[in-house]
């Protein structure tokens, strides 16, 4: 399936000699979303991990400070956050380029939502696993970080999967803090050249192809970390 | 603590989930070295005895002693307070447990699966955990398996690098709760000849709650038979299993012949 | 606005100005309601168009079923705001003129309609096939099939993820600002640049959102606690 469009998108692509004086522009664009894309994505594990084990076992100032993080940063949209990051924080002296701006509230964003994962994911080991654990007399920080979490990571991958292509979607929206995305491109360009059939389809099927890459990367990973492990999961 | 004192005491023990009382004022010694069989009907409590010992379920009454220690508890000021992390860790490191689902670590071979506990809880070297392990798989028949992932393993298999698992680190007390109930009837022979070996090569006490009679009355010196959480009758098999004195030990044993 | 401007710049320096935040309710409150409109319109529409869509792609016929399943991989793997800056500027070129609200709840109607559409069509594949097995042993045709044998059994489970779409959709209204609809963060950008302080309107909008989207998480709970009282019953 996955192919097929591709290749349909190809089709698109090569067939319209129009195109390329769109394409060095767009593709440049393209490689700013990626960049943000992929620093987002490394914020949003990092921050996904601490929140959820802090929430999970944390003492209290902790768990309630992880909370109000994921309730906050899933209760408002992505592009809530990056206004009042790039709006907002001048005020408070806090001045941040566009780039760490849209990286910062991307990341955290999708880092809340990637909490839920962690902890579901870490509650998916089967109970058996901890008792084993406790049998041969580990502590509780050496079976999680030896035992559960290493399992718990395979279990997450595709689901972490998924909310990258979301950060990837996302990352459209950094166009409006003045930052030269793809998206961005994609309206100047629409604003000078008023081709906006061909633009808007070219940027359509470039973020496809991009979406389609992380996805399949990411199943990928998961081939690669699933080695060894009985593919019997709990559905 | 003479060597007459018992390895493990249930003192009293009760465990209760909301209104139902699943141990009541259980109080079993088992000796040092001692093979000691439960049987009974399911929900009948003996599982439990075997998860409290290990420390997987919360005591409701009573004291339940190792090595002549609390296990659960301490001693402080001549009263007995409930045990802090470390005294736990400390007491219970004599117990090792088999389990019926194997709990095998899905992300480590045989080979580390029997490292891993020795390395971070014993503080083995990797050279000395190494050697162990490979000792203790090739004692179970497996040495030539030692570097298999448990999907790679057949229930047998899978259940003997458990047993070696919990041998690695080497307790006193080996507890087996119905570790052949999960195994295809074939595979059954190969684990119970592992625990065989065991009772006779190893000086360890072991605790098992089965179902295999045949196996509990020749390998047992004692049985219990657990009855709504109190232990209905013990004695060794030739008693048991041959001449049991309480009707319903009667009852249950004729119920087991029938269905097996 | 330009009374409320010269207010807050006298006090720029303070970290919150309660002033100022009074005098903006009323022009918040009002693109509340566009905000609200724009989510019902659009939600209204992306249920409608989600249940088109799962019909068409259960559909025997390849030269439909295949064509649907790809519109709706293509919009779901695509970003939103590219949608939106499409529906907006192309139809003028065809000699239609939206407004921006218009193109705007068109755009969430479709892009979530997308969604919607899988949301049915897991409904759907819960049905048992004896359900679709019987129906055809009383000759029941396939419109009657659907409409009084799949659908009430398939829709009830699904409403609590109806939900969440439908509050995920209201928090993605803001992105009608890049297209000037006079929603709440289009608003809160005009009155921040007005009067040069954006605390205050950005951070309403902000808790406005939070509250919402929390209050509406903890109704579909409760709806999924009904439906699932109600649901034993049928």
């Amino acid at each position: 399936m996955a192919i097929l469009l591709a290749f349909a998108a190809g089709v698109v692509l090569a067939s319209y000699a129009g195109f390329r004086e769109f394409l060095p522009g767009l593709i440049e664009g393209a490689w700013v979303t990626v960049q943000i894309t992929v620093l987002g994505a490394m914020l949003a594990v990092v921050a996904a991990l601490i929140a959820a084990l802090a929430k999970m076992y944390g003492p209290w100032p902790l768990r309630w400070l992880a909370i109000a993080y994921i309730e906050i940063f899933r209760g408002t949209s992505a592009l809530v956050q990056l206004f009042w990051l790039f709006f907002v924080l001048p005020h408070f002296g806090i001045v941040l380029e566009p780039l760490t701006v849209a990286v910062l509230g991307l990341g955290l964003n999708v880092g809340a939502y990637g909490a839920e994962v962690v902890r579901g994911a870490i509650q998916a080991v089967p109970r058996g696993q901890w008792e084993a654990s406790t049998a041969l007399n580990m502590s509780r920080a050496s079976a999680l970080s030896r035992i559960i979490l290493p399992q718990a990571l395979v279990a997450m991958i595709p689901p972490w999967g998924n909310l990258f292509v979301e950060l990837l979607k996302a990352t459209a929206l950094v166009s409006l803090i003045t930052l030269g995305d793809l998206a961005f491109r994609a309206q100047q360009m629409n604003q000078t050249t008023l081709r906006t059939v061909d633009i808007f389809s070219i940027v359509l099927v470039i973020y496809l192809c991009l979406a389609l890459v992380l996805s399949q990367s990411m199943r990928a990973l998961e081939r690669w970390a699933a080695r060894g492990i009985a593919r019997g999961r709990v559905a | 603590m003479t060597d007459n004192a018992p390895m493990v005491r249930f003192d009293g023990v009760r465990k209760t989930y909301g209104p139902l009382t699943v141990l009541d004022e259980l109080c079993l010694d088992i000796a040092r070295n001692e093979k000691v069989a439960m049987i009974g009907p399911s929900g009948s409590g003996k599982t439990t005895v075997l998860r409290m010992l290990m420390t997987l379920e919360r005591i409701d009454g009573g004291v339940i002693y190792v090595e002549g220690e609390p296990l659960t508890h301490m001693e402080r000021n001549g009263k007995l307070v409930p045990a802090d992390q470390r005294h736990l860790r400390r007491v219970r490191a004599k117990i090792g447990m088999v389990f019926q689902q194997f709990n095998l670590f899905p992300h480590m071979s045989a080979m580390r699966n029997c490292m891993e506990a020795p390395i971070r809880v014993l503080g083995l070297s990797r050279k000395d955990a190494e050697a162990r392990a490979a000792e203790l798989l090739e004692m179970v028949g497996l040495g030539d398996k030692k570097d298999h992932y448990p999907s790679q393993l057949s229930g047998g298999q899978q259940q003997r690098v458990a047993i070696a698992r919990a041998l690695a680190m080497r307790p006193k007390v080996m507890l087996f709760d119905e570790v052949t109930s999960a195994l295809d009837p074939e595979l059954v022979g190969e684990v119970l000849n592992v625990i065989r070996k065991l009772g006779t090569e190893h000086n360890l006490t072991m605790l098992m709650v089965t179902h295999q009679m045949g196996f509990a009355k020749e390998f047992a010196d004692r049985v219990c038979f657990f009855y709504k959480g109190r232990i209905a009758e013990e004695g060794p098999p030739q008693q048991i299993f041959v001449q049991p004195r309480e009707e319903r030990t009667r009852q249950f044993l004729c119920a087991v012949l029938e269905a097996g | 606005m330009g009374g409320a401007g010269n207010r807050a710049r006298a006090g720029r320096l303070m970290l919150w100005d309660w002033n100022y935040t009074f005098e903006i309710l009323p022009e918040l409150a009002r693109a509340a309601l566009v905000t609200i409109e724009a989510t019902l319109i659009g939600f209204v529409l992306a249920a409608t168009l989600g249940l088109a869509l799962a019909i068409l792609r259960m559909a025997k016929n390849p030269a439909i079923s295949i064509p649907a399943t790809v519109f709706v991989e293509f919009i779901r793997s695509t970003p939103l705001l590219i949608q939106i800056f499409f529906l907006f500027f192309v139809f003028p070129h065809f000699g239609i003129t939206l407004s921006g609200f218009t193109a705007g709840v068109l755009a969430l109607g479709v892009h979530y309609g997308a969604y919607c559409s899988e949301v049915y069509r897991a409904g759907f594949e819960n049905i048992p096939r004896s359900q679709w097995e019987a129906a055809l042993a009383l000759n029941l045709g396939i419109v009657d099939t659907f409409r009084s044998i799949i659908i009430p059994q398939a829709i009830p489970p699904v409403i609590p993820a109806l939900g969440n779409y439908l509050i995920a959709l209201f928090k993605e209204t803001p992105l009608l600002s890049a297209i000037a609809v006079l929603e709440l963060m289009q608003t809160a950008k005009i009155l921040g640049s007005e009067s040069f302080r954006y605390t205050e309107p950005i951070t309403l909008v902000g808790l406005f959102f939070l509250v919402m989207s929390l209050v509406s998480a903890a109704l579909v709970r409760l709806v999924e606690t009904w439906l699932g009282r109600v649901g034993r019953r049928v």
